[in-house]
């Protein structure tokens, strides 16, 4: 799933910068897993370390700002 | 009570001498949505909280201060070897008045922490829901802060520690699921 949500905020003709047309929020997969099942697959423990997590289901990269 | 193990939660590695990110980094230390008021506040709710997810609150708040002392790295390591000059020059001339190079809790804008930035209401659901904001905000700031760095190194641990806010949140949102569950009435049908 896109962890992203993009909106286009109003462009004004006489805004003294130059525009940032599309503005980009986060929704991680917490906000969607709801009680997290049982059984849901692993990462490995070297990945789990590395990631933050154990559950694929609740990785949530970020890759820094785009704009 | 606690048992301490001498070792950070997860690596930290600072490759780039860059004093004004220890500045911006402070935010997490002593900010209100950073680690010593997550830790402060979870650990202080959950004694007035009910009995299935008072384990969760010290677990996570225990946890917060693993990330307190991630931070404090970051912020010494960026610190330690910077010349008066250097400090100046990255804003921290005040901090330097006040602190040498000792860390301190305060915001990245300097404003000492305060036990204003939490609260305990006693009401779980208002509790469980201000720990929720907490983490979301505590996720963003983590975003932002890996925005004003192009050290690999040190947004590699920065992404860890955002990682864990999304996965606290799901925590408490688990443990409103629970509190709102209806287990002890009676069901007739
Ligand atoms: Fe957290």
């Amino acid at each position: 799933m896109n962890q992203f949500r993009v909106y286009c905020p109003f462009i004004g003709p006489f805004d003294p910068c130059p525009p940032i047309r599309e503005k980009v929020y986060s929704t991680p997969p917490n906000l969607f897993l709801g009680f997290q099942p049982p059984g849901l697959p692993q990462f490995n423990a070297h990945e789990a370390l590395k990631l933050g997590t154990l559950w694929p289901a609740l990785y949530s990269p970020y890759p820094g700002k785009q704009t | 009570m606690w048992i301490y193990e001498k070792k950070l939660q997860y690596p930290v590695r600072v490759s780039k001498c860059d004093p004004m990110m220890a500045r911006f980094l402070i935010e997490q230390y002593g900010g209100a949505d950073g680690e010593l008021s997550a830790a402060l506040r979870y650990l202080n709710q959950r004694y007035t909280i009910p009995d299935q997810v008072i384990g969760l609150l010290t677990d996570i708040g225990t946890e917060e201060f693993a990330h307190l002392e991630m931070i404090a790295t970051m912020v010494y390591k960026l610190t330690k070897d910077a010349t008066v000059e250097q400090l100046k020059a990255a804003g921290l001339g005040a901090h330097y008045a006040n602190h040498d190079r000792a860390l301190f809790y305060n915001n990245a804008a300097g404003v000492p922490w305060t036990a204003s930035y939490i609260q305990a209401k006693g009401d779980p659901i208002a509790d469980l829901y201000e720990d929720i904001a907490a983490e979301e905000k505590a996720r963003a700031t983590y975003q932002w802060l890996i925005d004003m760095t192009d050290d690999v190194d040190l947004q590699d641990s920065l992404k860890f520690l955002r990682e864990r806010e999304v996965v606290h949140s799901q925590r408490f949102r688990e443990a409103v699921d629970i509190l709102i569950q209806d287990r002890n009435t009676k069901k007739f049908f």
